[in-house]
């Protein structure tokens, strides 16, 4: 799982009222290159809950000094895309789970897969 | 007809194929549109021919079209059109000078083709086609092997194979400019694809969803019935990053039974990541995720610039979601006490056509678009039964026949505004009515035809195999 797919990710467990951003709990991170695309980058920024992705890459220990507010002008700003890029795209949790903050409910990933699936008594 | 009224704009040919007739101009409309620009029909313009001339675009407009079509063929800078040889001749010798010029120079090299539709010419005719032309002012050198310039006369003697005229309706001359896309059909062929499963959408329709769907670059794109992920590997083609889901743990790990003949368990690396970097897209991967699409596991937003999917309709594979009920599945398996299976129920169609509209009004971008496979029972197919939505448009609706009483519908739906709670209170009202209500009615009229079919599956809602 990408940090931007977590970054977009929220608990559906019944009843909560507060389920994002999901917790990481990770067991094996792998980072592995992606080809950089400055535009592609650019585009998802504003679609981004930045907070929640910084907290998600310190968690991880690869936050690779993003800053706790967005830059303004980021579009050319190359370094900074590149950084923000790393973060969505390379790092990735191959095993662990996602904890819902509300009601502690887990969500296991394996082989880079999270299982979003609640059981029938939890829907 | 035929004679050119204006001059201030070039016309081009677009030479189509002839299978998927329906889901052509929608196709070249998308294409258009990427660029700004409209489709505009000719006095004459048949949807069913071969040929269309394409009106105020530029060549620049053509070439982008021809980098993604997968319905059209060639595309030629028109020279001149008729009903007749002289109406031919006529119609070329408008054609200006200035603009020909710069192909029939005197140390330049070309060839012209003649190309037929609906009719076979000997050799000999179409040397005497050729010969014809004697009057167009060529003066390079001909060079079949390797020409610098194409030419092409193409002729169509109409649609009926039974009624053939002599003479063509219509006489195109024109410099071919550029093929379409059409190789990827091969290329990208399921056949030679590393995973599949037993409902993977054919390379064809998965790159004409993707372009009805405007899929292009730098786009983020999500399918919430993922499978074997054959549309992510259409999306990823064109440089949008992919993402998708589905219910089945086994087909999203790549794990259990194989699809194919000749093997019975799906080899170590056979997932949708391995099927982009078959085709060097492993870049636009992003993540599939074992997940029940009627489930909100996505933030409210725009998030995705397009949600394009071929969703379960219980036919050939079964339709679910999790949740319980006593009538429901089959045991789930459970792998290597890895996780719980829950137990899944039926997913009634009508609730899987108005989840899927209302996820794409919430999470679409404005202007992104929705394309998806509606099954049509079609002795009671009606125009009022595709599933709307009051933050949706509909833009295409392309039938591709199944049987004498079943088809399925391309449905192709743009985002127009951001949804409201009153729009929400209108879809209630809306799906009241949806045939698609009682799924079982809808698979018990989709199998109706079929007599001596087994009776395994009777009165049950899912239908073994596939996903």
């Amino acid at each position: 799982m990408k940090l931007l797919t977590h970054n977009m990710l929220t608990s559906h467990v019944k009843g909560i009222t507060k389920g994002y951003p999901l917790l990481i709990k990770a067991t094996e991170v792998k980072v592995s290159e992606v080809e950089f695309n400055p535009e592609f980058v650019s585009r998802m920024i504003p679609k981004l809950e930045w907070a929640a992705l910084v907290q998600a890459a310190e968690g991880l220990g690869h936050l690779n000094d993003l800053p706790v507010e967005l830059v303004p002008d980021f579009e050319k700003n190359e370094d900074f895309l590149r950084r923000v890029h790393r973060v969505l795209l390379e790092v990735e949790v191959v095993e662990g789970c996602l904890r819902c903050p509300e009601s502690g409910r887990e969500f296991p990933i394996s082989r880079g897969i999270p299982n979003m699936l609640l059981n029938e008594d939890e829907v | 007809m035929a004679l050119h009224c204006s001059r201030a704009c070039k016309q081009y040919l677009l030479h189509l194929a002839q299978d998927n007739i329906e889901f052509r101009l929608p196709e070249i409309k998308a294409l258009l549109s990427l660029r700004g620009k409209q489709f505009c029909p000719t006095e004459n313009f048949k949807e069913r021919s071969p040929f269309w001339v394409l009106n105020n675009v530029s060549e620049d407009d053509v070439l982008s079209i021809m980098g993604r079509t997968v319905c059209a063929k060639s595309v030629f800078e028109l020279w001149g059109h008729g009903r007749t040889p002289s109406e031919l001749q006529a119609s070329l010798q408008k054609y200006p000078a200035d603009d020909m010029a710069p192909f029939i120079q005197k140390e330049s090299t070309y060839k012209i083709n003649v190309y037929t539709f609906n009719k076979t010419l000997v050799f000999k005719d179409r040397i005497k086609k050729i010969d014809a032309l004697e009057f167009l002012p060529f003066q390079g050198k001909v060079n079949l092997k390797n020409p610098e310039h194409i030419f092409c006369l193409l002729e169509d003697y109409g649609s009926d194979p039974n009624n053939i005229p002599d003479e063509p309706f219509c006489v195109y001359f024109g410099r071919w400019i550029a093929d379409g896309q059409r190789v990827l059909i091969r290329s990208h062929s399921v056949k030679t694809r590393h995973f599949i499963g037993n409902t993977s959408m054919d390379a064809g329709l998965s790159f004409i969803m993707a372009n009805h769907a405007r899929v292009k670059a730098h786009d983020l794109v999500f399918d919430p019935f993922v499978g074997t992920g054959s549309l992510l590997v259409a999306c990823s083609h064109f440089g949008a990053y992919v993402c998708g889901t589905d219910i089945d743990y086994n087909t999203i790990h790549g794990i259990g039974k194989a699809s194919r003949k000749n093997q019975k368990w799906r080899g170590p690396d056979e997932n949708i990541r391995a099927n982009l970097r078959q085709y060097e897209t492993e870049q636009f991967y992003v993540d599939v995720l074992v997940s029940d699409s009627s489930k909100a596991i996505w933030r409210q937003g725009p998030l995705f610039d397009a949600i394009i999917t071929d969703p379960p309709y219980g036919i050939r594979e079964s339709t679910r979601r999790t949740g319980s009920q006593k009538e429901s599945s089959k045991p789930a398996e459970d792998f290597g006490g890895e996780s719980h299976v829950p137990v899944s129920m039926a997913y009634h169609l009508s609730d899987i056509f108005s989840d899927l509209l209302s996820f794409a009004a919430h999470c679409l971008v404005i202007g992104g678009r929705l394309v998806y496979w509606l099954p049509v029972y079609r002795p009671e197919y009606r125009e009022e039964i595709v599933p709307l939505h009051p933050c949706l448009r509909l833009v295409s609706n392309c039938e591709q026949t199944l049987s004498s009483h079943t088809s399925r519908r391309l449905i192709t739906m743009e985002k127009m505004k951001e949804v409201e709670d009153s729009d929400k209170q209108a879809l209630v009202l809306e799906s009241r009515f949806s045939p698609y209500q009682g799924h079982n009615a809808f698979r018990e009229k989709y199998f109706s035809g079929i007599t001596k079919r087994s009776g395994k599956s009777d009165g049950s809602t899912l239908v073994n195999g596939s996903d």
